[in-house]
């Protein structure tokens, strides 16, 4: 099982924490020096991403691949396990491709602060930059464990450099002096902590309770994913029902907080509001997917049961995320709280993918993860491009920009399309899926579910209209630059990525699939059948889908 | 001679000492008081050494004298620092270390 | 063969990256560009429609599979298409006016310095719109549909610099979703239904889905009709056509005319087994279809702007052609044929209207016209054929079309035919009034605007070349089409017809059809002929009042959806700040309150630390001695 020949997934985590380590060695005055070492790791990381996608062989048998085991703990059976199925490699090839595109829209964001305090001790440039390689490592990490002591122990730490990272560096650009600025700052990271930490002691608590009735059923306690499941499938652990439970709700109170799930989502808007947009990105579109990861890698393959029994509520909370989120949206006045509420939404949709338990919801919810991360950085990013022109996050503050700027308005305008999921474009795809897959098993939420893409369409336009249509606002407004170079560079490959997933997902399908149909063996769920059989019908063959084929030899 | 005399006379010694430091305000007298208490755990260290017939209490003893020792050149140079910027020796003066 | 059905559409939207993406370079030459691709396309449709003629009539459809797009356990999405007897008419007329409308363009745009932009948006509408009707299958139909609702959004916000413009293109594209909201709901209920989404095992499948199956078929046809009603502009989400005027005219004439805005028609045409299998469903459409012609044609008798009165009419076009596919199998084929026949008269209308505009410095009041008719002559005479087309005046192009749907609402027979072909018929009365309105207060009567000001002139060759092909579209079609029922044949194999019991012979219908024309237009004559038309409009009475402001739709949209939606987020937005927000910032408060009190233990005092260490000590002694003694 074990493939020692080299371990691929050490290496992957291990990159960018020794550029972390690295950028941040450097001295004060090396500042453009910093920048390119941490944009080399993460390029590196992202081409070790890449080779980790290449090796890994979907058709293959057994969950997981590439596994490395090592005991480290053994008094209370910690390993130090890793693992990739399908889920996790698309994912990690998200967060070493969006890493790179961060640091380069993060490029001037760490400058303010390098003048405000000219010493030679004083490198916030530095400290920028090894902060998102740390976070880079710690997601990749949580992304490949396979132990849940392991999974756990990234899973906070990477609230450290978060909290740094939103409370250390701000835009500027939120109207109100430099020291209020400071304090909303501080606010903001500290509720993000706060919340985080407060669901990751509840789930400390689940992990060692877990602990307790592994080592109380099986003799020695073990934290290993695998060893759990099997142990379940073989009847060698059984839960008790209200054991079960508590655990799973244990689990799911921390992924919830991170997802974020409605009610426990206020910590984000504030976080992505005050911090700068590519550390907005980081939040959105990469940690926060660990949330959502976590649920289908641990929530229901270790607590199949209680994933069932908990669904109703799960899909109900989900349901009002999807509206809270875009109405909430809507009335927005700050253009990045905006996007902040819009991604609430979006995360509501992943959850009432995984939680559908079917394999469209389910390959869905996943591409949805890939796909909301893509938009939602091309979308930020060209929104912090916009900001940084003018010193405000107000939405009223913009009006024409169109005008003086049609490149920006342009990739602006594709990033909100991709957000109100237009098909054509890659988060089409994952929301239908979603859709699909929620109706074919509870058509009434999957109907009400739909109203919400009414709702991203009026989010999106009304931003669109009020800041980039019309006459241009000001003397200010009429003079903003367009694009350039390095900001096309962000942007470019991005839409071109949106663009080709749109049209062509079939790559993170054929990764995605057997890990979905591998989840819903775990959790014992069936897709439900069409009422109708085609087959029966003559003059079927006309269609000629393969697929379709497969599908009534089954049925039979 | 009962050696258990001996742990009576340090739990006496030790109350005079908990009681002067908590009731007495002078700075000096605090620290004697303390040195107080340490001298009755020696005694009662040692006196458990003879109970029960091995070294260990009295090498625990000399630690405690040599703790004494340095913990007294710390704490003097303190009160003499603060008595010279506040011209008191009380400890009740000196409650900055609240938030 | 097929092979080439993807070239259809790879043409355009290859201009469109191009235009879109090619940057300043391309100024200069990009409107030829796209025009060169957009007459390409039609001629692959050309080779493909000769190519089709050649074969049997039950061996005309072709079907091209690219790659498979979406394979997610039993939900199996295509990028696949199929060119039949219906793909092919609209393709014929989706590349054949677009070309038209693309030389239009060049001499209308000319003084646009965006004018590559708009060439690239019209290039990517036309691959959006050939998607749409060339798709195999219902979700990348919803590609297609979606795509030129965006390329509706760009184009009619093209003018962006106006703030009216891009309020117009947001409604345009939010009323839109709520139609492809029935869209997508109805994709679903066929793949939970039916397990798939392809057009040909669903329409197969549809007839035998049995009587349990039938309160599914209907709701599929009821989400269907909703998504038709978006696009199509009709009754009750027909409110954003009338703005999306403020669009550069030769998209009005493109989108908001010939092609986009008869998605609907072809989206329930080309579902007929599923809406044959849905008596109810049916009933809807025709309902929806009867009440939107009288409704476009009552807003078109009020309106003073030349665009919107075409608009009106364009909505009670559509009517006609929703009620006609409503019908079932006696009147898909006669829906296609006015669609076609429409494509033409109303396309020509448009453009004539677009010169008229570009030669009266852009005004769209007609109170501001009059007597243009010798200073434009061939604008003059093509919008007159295409007037007489539309009102159905006998042996154009619009008389053949319409007159067979009022047949064919006659003929389904009952109240409910009597009811719908008097709705029809007196929608054609209301047609000949507006209409006949139009053209008088354009190119009759005395002139009503400022010789110093404005100098009307004729429009350059590249406009009125499209408008003189336009023109003979409108007046020949419609009688080529029917000999012999040619259109009706070809159509058949893909429809399949029937032939209604009307209660009276065709001559009566005819005739009837005649005199409520003649009416119209005598009616219109003598209120705008006869004697002058005032420069300002009148207050009028309150139904002129209501029409005008299209019977207050609009408003009551104001009212409950937006001021309504805006008080709803509104309070959200502070509930969640005190309510979602503050139960978690309450617990915060009562912490902090809490060490509060505990903080009051540390007051810097060293004895009273020293006594707390003390009582601890002595607490923590009792409780070893007293564990000890249990």
């Amino acid at each position: 099982m074990a493939d020692l020949s080299f371990p691929l997934l050490t290496c992957a985590a291990a990159l960018p924490a020794v550029g972390a380590v690295a950028t941040a060695a450097l001295p004060a005055a090396r500042r453009t020096a910093a920048k390119w070492v941490a944009l080399l790791f993460s390029v590196a990381t992202f081409a070790l991403a890449l080779v980790i996608a290449f090796r890994f062989d979907p058709g293959a048998k057994g969950p997981f691949q590439l596994t490395e085991s090592h005991a480290w703990i053994a008094d209370f059976g910690v390993r130090y396990e890793l693992g990739v199925d399908g889920i996790a490699v698309a994912l990690i090839a998200l967060t070493a491709l969006l890493i790179p595109f961060v640091i380069l829209a993060g490029w001037h964001d760490a400058d303010t602060l390098e003048e405000a305090r000219p010493n030679r001790r004083w490198r916030p440039t530095q400290g920028f930059f090894a902060l998102i390689l740390a976070v880079e490592a710690m997601v990749i990490l949580s992304f490949e464990a396979t132990d849940v002591f392991l999974f756990y122990l990234f899973f906070e730490a990477m609230l450290i450099p978060m909290y740094f990272l939103i409370g250390g560096f701000g835009d500027g650009a939120s109207g109100a002096d430099e020291g209020e600025a400071a304090a909303r700052r501080a606010s903001a990271a500290v509720k993000f902590l706060l919340y985080n930490l407060a669901g990751g002691l509840i789930m400390l608590a689940a992990v060692i309770g877990l602990y307790a009735v592994t080592a109380d059923q099986l003799g020695t306690g073990t934290f290993s994913l695998q060893q759990i499941v099997q142990a379940r499938a073989s009847g060698h652990l059984t839960l008790g029902t209200g054991t079960e439970r508590l655990l799973f709700l244990g689990f799911f109170f921390a992924f919830a907080v991170k997802a974020p799930l409605w009610p426990l989502h206020t910590w984000l808007p504030g976080a992505m509001g005050e911090s700068t947009s590519p550390v907005a990105v980081l939040i959105t579109a990469v940690v926060d997917k660990v949330g959502t990861f976590a649920m289908l890698r641990f929530c229901l393959q270790l607590f199949p049961q209680a994933s069932s029994w908990a669904t109703p509520v799960i899909l109900v909370l989900a349901l009002i995320s999807i509206l809270y989120g875009a109405l909430l949206a809507v009335a927005q006045r700050d253009i990045k709280r905006l996007i902040a509420y819009a991604s609430i939404s979006h995360f509501g949709f992943i959850i009432l993918g995984i939680f559908a338990m079917t394999s469209q919801g389910q390959g869905g919810a996943t591409l949805y993860m890939v796909n909301h991360g893509i938009s939602t950085a091309a979308l930020m990013l060209v929104a912090g491009f916009l900001i940084s022109r003018r010193g405000s996050r107000l939405i009223a503050d913009y009006g024409g920009v169109q005008k003086a700027a049609p490149l920006l308005a342009g990739t602006f305008l594709v990033g909100g399309l991709a957000t109100l999921s237009l098909p054509g474009l890659a988060p089409f795809v994952s929301e239908f899926l979603v859709l699909v897959g929620t109706f074919s098993r509870y058509p009434v939420i999957g109907i009400i579910a739909t109203v919400g893409i009414v709702l991203a369409a009026l989010y999106v336009l009304v931003l669109y209209q009020r800041t980039m249509t019309g006459p241009p606002k000001d003397d200010e407004v009429r003079a903003l630059p367009d694009l350039r170079v390095r900001e096309l560079v962000v942007v470019g490959p991005l839409i071109a990525l949106l663009l080709f997933l749109g049209v062509y997902p079939k790559p993170l399908t054929d990764l995605v699939n057997p890990a979905v149909d591998h989840t819903l063996s775990v959790v014992d769920k069936q897709d439900p059948k069409p009422e109708v059989r085609v087959d029966a019908v003559p003059g079927h063959h006309r269609a000629g889908h393969p697929a379709h084929h497969h599908d009534a030899e089954a049925a039979k | 001679m009962n050696p258990v005399y001996y742990l009576y006379l340090a739990a006496l010694l030790f109350t005079i000492g908990a009681a002067g430091v908590l009731i007495r305000r002078n700075a000096i007298v605090v620290f004697m008081c303390i040195e107080l208490m340490l001298n009755a755990c020696n005694l009662a260290f040692v006196t458990f050494s003879r109970l029960h017939g091995n070294l260990d209490g009295q090498i625990i003893a000399f630690f405690t004298m040599v703790v004494a020792a340095a913990e007294v050149v710390v704490g003097l140079a303190i009160i003499v620092t603060i008595f010279r910027t506040r011209h008191t020796a009380s400890v009740d003066d000196a409650s900055l270390m609240k938030l | 063969m097929e092979n080439l059905i993807a070239l259809l559409i790879a043409a355009p939207l290859v201009g469109a990256a191009l235009l879109l993406c090619g940057g300043k370079r391309l100024d200069r030459t990009g409107h030829w560009i796209g025009t060169l691709l957009a007459v390409a396309s039609f001629a692959v449709a050309a080779v493909l429609f000769t190519d089709m003629l050649g074969r049997a009539t039950d061996d005309r459809a072709l079907h091209q599979h690219l790659f498979t797009w979406i394979p997610v356990g039993g939900f199996h999405a295509d990028i696949a298409f199929q060119l039949d007897q219906l793909s092919m008419t609209f393709v014929l007329l989706i590349t054949g006016v677009g070309s038209l409308i693309h030389l239009y363009s060049v001499g209308y745009m000319a003084h646009d310095e965006r004018r590559r932009r708009f060439f690239g948006y019209l290039n990517l509408f036309l691959a959006a719109m050939l998607l749409l009707v060339l798709a195999d299958n219902y979700l990348l139909l919803y590609v297609g549909w979606e795509g030129v609702g965006l390329a509706s959004y760009l184009l009619i916000g093209f003018w962006q610099h106006k703030p009216s413009a891009a309020t117009a293109a947001k409604k345009a594209f939010l009323v839109n979703r709520v139609g492809d909201v029935g869209l997508s709901i109805a994709i679903m209920l066929l793949f939970t239904t039916f397990g798939t989404f392809a057009f040909a095992p669903v329409l197969d499948a549809a007839g035998t889905a049995g009587s349990a199956g039938e309160g599914k078929v209907t709701a599929i046809a009821l989400m269907l009709l909703l998504a038709a009603c978006g696009k199509s502009a009709q009754v009750p989400l027909q409110s954003w056509l009338g703005d999306a005027m403020e669009g550069p005219t030769p998209v009005s004439a493109l989108i908001h005319a010939a092609t986009m805005v008869t998605a609907g028609v072809y989206l329930i045409t080309r579902s007929g087994a599923l809406f044959d299998a849905a008596p109810a469903a049916q009933t809807a459409v025709v309902a929806v279809g009867a009440v939107t012609l009288l409704f476009g044609a009552i807003v078109g008798c009020a309106k003073d702007d030349i665009k919107k009165a075409l608009a009106g009419s364009t909505m009670s076009q559509i009517g006609y052609m929703i009620m006609a596919a409503g019908l079932g199998p006696i009147g898909y084929a006669f829906a296609i044929m006015h669609l076609v026949t429409h494509g033409f008269f109303k396309a020509g209308l448009f453009l004539g209207a677009g010169s008229v505009m570009h030669g009266m410095n852009d005004e769209v009041d007609m109170r501001r016209y009059g007597g243009l008719r010798k200073h434009m002559p061939v604008t003059f005479i093509t919008f007159g054929l295409g007037y007489l087309a539309i009102i159905g005046f006998p042996g154009l192009s619009g008389f053949f079309s319409k007159d067979k749907i009022i047949e064919a609402a006659f003929a389904k027979g009952g109240t409910e035919g009597l009811i719908l072909g008097g709705a029809a018929l007196l929608g054609a009365a209301i047609t000949a009034f507006y209409m006949t309105r139009v053209m008088l207060m354009t190119f009759f009567g005395e002139k009503r605007w400022d010789p110093d000001e404005v100098h009307p002139h004729e429009s350059p060759k590249t406009m009125t070349i499209p408008m003189i092909v336009l023109a003979f579209g409108s007046v020949f079609a419609g009688g080529l089409f029917s000999i012999n029922e040619a259109f009706v044949h070809w159509l058949e194999p893909v429809t399949s017809l029937a032939h209604g019991h009307p209660p009276f012979g065709a001559t009566v219908t005819t005739a009837a059809t005649v005199v409520v024309l003649l009416i119209g237009v005598a009616t219109a004559w003598l209120m705008y002929g006869r004697r002058p038309v005032p420069a300002t409009a009148p207050r009028g009475s309150v139904l002129t009042r209501a029409a005008r402001r299209d019977l207050l739709q609009d408003d009551f949209n104001h009212v409950v959806l937006v001021r309504g939606g805006t008080h709803l987020t509104d309070t959200l937005v502070r509930l969640d700040h005190t309510l979602v927000d503050g139960a978690v910032t309450g617990t915060a408060v009562t912490m902090g309150g809490l060490s509060g009190l505990l903080r009051r233990l540390q007051n810097g005092f060293v004895r009273s630390y020293a006594a707390q260490m003390v009582g601890g000590a002595a607490v923590l002694v009792a409780v070893t001695l007293l564990m000890r003694g249990v």
